[in-house]
């Protein structure tokens, strides 16, 4: 069969394409499907033999919930608050500054690079500096806190606030990114609509609940699921900036990913944390469906 | 078509010769691998011993890995382990063998080569401690005890005779009163500035309350066969109330500040401080400059002196047990690697002291200022049955921050605790049953 030039080159663009995700399956897909498979077995990489054991992990997870007090248990509290908190906040913060943003000329370009550095740097580091900065007596907020005559706070070290000191760091690093998301989706709006409801003399508030706000629907619907998804995989800047990566004080910080690390790779129960990573896919799975059915429906 | 035939037969020529040469390295060279995880007098040390090892046996090469964090051991070793690769010879923290032995990693010491009358005879009593199902499944190069590690500068400026350290539990809560200086409220953690004495139960306070203090308020950790929590008791009770004191109570030091109570002593403020032999080498890094002393662990209500006593200990792997020449090699290493000659090497390059009790009790080490305390110590220490240790460690851990955190009465927080390890302990045991 002799091939058009134009067919060739597709089949060309095939093969190349094919060399990524053949990487891709092998890299993601085969040991997600993996992780399926182990979560059926009472699986210990130390050992030689791993015996099937049917759905008995699935069955110590929700035993685990269904307790008084667990750390699997805290692991999934932790996490919703991290979600239930960290993206409205997040969201409403950055949309206020991509606002902002969306108005000044001078300087604009530096302003947006502020905000987003966070984003491009890597969350250990920061993680670390945040660390110190929480820090009694000696970090930068208890500093602050004692110039203005304010009680010294323990932040990471109580149970009551290091899971907001956490979520602090989070929302703060995170925020660039939808702030640049926001902004693409504001540049979309026609300035015409703008023009023609200043000319129906309508105040700021109805212009930007019913001109901006349902245009950028596109926008939060994409960041609503995006964000989600990142708060409910946290994990990084839990385990560096808890004493000895444990998603301390008892608990109060603990995820559902570092539960499944601390699972997998410190107590050898790699079945038991694949079937925590497959409880948390099935939920990631039905929050993004809700999302996207509630928060999609064209608006006119 | 000729060409490519005269290709075909080079290319099995190519294999057939290399594997040749693969199969013939084999012949005269055993290999066999040693892992143990990055800490830079260690590794120095094992180079040290492995060159003699090499000197003494030519047919067998010791490859060592060391480049692995403390972090990441476990983690690596359990990346290797289903790839087919790993060590042959492993360095463990003795409260981790129940694991591994439970995963079927490690294999029995051959009986021939470490008798348990050998074991018995010759090591410290604390390595008889972890024969688990009747066999030994790892045997150390040396062994470490808590002691007790003072700041004689503070004590000098707090009024107190620098080189009377605290001998009782009572004279340890007066001098780290005594010690402790604040800038502001006194009953405020976050305004001290020199700590006296801080419960560190992540570091090794939990050791000390498990093996020292309970047994010196009369009571016990565990039952004999180390199958049964029993410090939820009235005595275990007063021993962690007593422990909680400091931070709750006399307020002398928290865990929480000043960069935590072991880098706290390192750097010079913090007065009194438990801890093992290792610390040694740690300030002489860091703060070669501290003046300090080491003396054996204060003595608690009932006279009776008790410590903690733990190892790094060396198992031979499931891999090495699968070729007889590299088991043969293992068992070989692993001799070579426990004499008391090696210990000796061992405590003059790293500090730990030599596992070989002959070894352990050399005139020069009782008499060091230093290694004394720990040496003395070893005759009376006692090393906790664990079966996961860092699970272990966090119900301590958890229950010392219930009381200082959540406010909870100690003798509670030992009641939750003590459920919580059984647990742990029943999980593991009904696993094996």
């Amino acid at each position: 069969m002799k091939l058009t030039l134009a067919k060739k080159k597709v089949v060309w663009a095939y093969i190349f394409l094919a060399i990524p995700i053949v990487f891709f399956a092998y890299i993601r897909v085969y040991p997600a499907l993996f992780a399926f498979q182990m979560s059926l077995h009472d699986y210990n990489p130390l050992a030689a033999e791993q015996p099937y054991v049917g759905f008995e992990n699935y069955e110590k997870v929700f035993e685990e919930l269904g307790k008084r007090k667990s750390q699997t248990k805290s692991a999934f509290q932790n996490t919703i608050n991290y979600v239930l908190l960290g993206v409205p906040i997040q969201l409403c913060l950055a949309l206020a500054i991509a606002l902002m943003l969306n108005e000044i000329r001078f300087m604009s370009t530096i302003y947006r690079i502020m905000f987003f550095l966070p984003f491009v740097t890597s969350t250990i580091a920061i993680a670390w500096v945040f660390r110190m900065l929480y820090q009694p007596r000696f970090g930068l907020f208890n500093v602050i806190l004692q110039l203005v005559s304010l009680p010294q706070q323990p932040f990471l070290r109580s149970t009551q606030q290091a899971l907001p000191s956490v979520l602090a760091l989070v929302i703060w690093q995170g925020m660039g990114f939808a702030i640049i998301i926001f902004l693409a989706g504001l540049k979309q709006i026609p300035r015409t609509y703008y023009e023609a409801a200043e000319v129906d003399g309508a105040s700021r508030w109805h212009t930007f609940r019913y001109i901006t706000l349902p245009l950028l629907n596109p926008s939060i619907v994409y960041l609503l699921v995006l964000q989600t998804i990142s708060f409910l995989r946290m994990f990084a800047p839990v385990i560096a900036m808890t004493e000895q990566g444990r998603g301390g004080p008892l608990d109060a910080t603990v995820t559902v990913v570092l539960q499944t690390y601390r699972e997998a790779f410190q107590s050898f129960n790699m079945g038991y944390a694949s079937s925590l990573t497959v409880v948390l896919f099935a939920l990631i799975l039905g929050v993004t469906i809700i999302q996207l059915s509630v928060t999609s429906r064209r608006i006119n | 078509m000729y060409r490519s035939r005269l290709f075909g037969v080079l290319a099995v020529l190519v294999v057939l010769l290399s594997l040749g040469a693969v199969v013939g390295a084999q012949d005269d060279m055993v290999e066999i691998e040693y892992w143990q995880y990055n800490f830079g007098a260690r590794v120095d040390a094992m180079n040290m011993l492995i060159e003699q090892f090499e000197a003494e046996n030519p047919g067998i090469k010791v490859v060592h890995n060391s480049d692995i964090p403390y972090a990441d051991f476990r983690t690596e070793l359990a990346a290797s382990a289903p790839a087919g690769v790993g060590p042959d010879v492993v360095t463990l923290f003795y409260g981790w063998i129940p694991a591994f032995v439970d995963a079927g990693y490690l294999v029995p010491l051959p009986e021939d080569s470490f008798s348990e009358a050998f074991i018995l005879e010759t090591f410290s009593p604390m390595v008889a401690n972890s024969k688990f199902e009747d066999s030994y499944w790892a045997i150390p190069t040396a062994v470490r005890s808590l002691a007790l590690f003072w700041n004689k500068d503070i004590f000098e400026a707090a009024g107190l005779d620098p080189e009377v350290p605290p001998r009782t539990l009572d004279e340890l809560v007066e001098m780290a009163i005594a010690t402790t200086q604040y800038d502001g409220d006194m009953q405020d953690i976050l305004s001290i500035t020199q700590m006296g004495h801080a419960p560190a139960l992540a570091a090794q306070d939990h050791h000390w309350f498990r093996e020292v203090l309970i047994r010196q308020y009369g009571g016990a950790p565990y039952s004999d066969d180390g199958r049964t929590v029993t410090y939820n008791s009235e005595e275990g009770c007063a021993a962690f109330s007593w422990l909680a004191a400091f931070e709750t109570e006399h307020v002398t030091g928290s865990n929480d500040i000043l960069d935590g109570a072991t880098n706290a002593f390192v750097n010079g403020e913090s007065a009194i401080h438990v801890d093992g032999s290792f610390r040694v080498g740690t300030i002489a890094r860091n703060n070669p400059d501290l003046n300090y002393g080491v003396t054996e662990l204060p003595v608690g209500p009932n006279g009776e002196r008790h410590t903690f006593g733990s190892y790094w200990t060396h198992g031979i792997t499931r891999r090495a047990n699968d070729d007889p020449a590299r088991l043969e090699a293992a068992v070989k290493f692993l001799q070579f690697i426990t004499t008391p000659a090696a210990g000796t090497l061992w405590v003059n390059n790293v500090g730990e002291l030599p596992a070989q009790a002959e070894a352990a009790a050399d005139e020069m080490i009782l008499a060091d200022p230093i290694l004394g305390a720990f040496s003395a110590g070893l005759a009376y220490s006692h090393a906790t049955f664990f079966v996961d240790e860092s699970a272990q460690r966090q119900v301590l851990i958890d229950a010392f921050d219930n009381i200082r955190m959540g406010g909870m009465d100690p003798c509670d927080a030992l009641d939750e605790a003590a459920a919580a390890e059984q647990e742990l302990i029943d999980n593991f045991w009904a696993d094996r049953e």
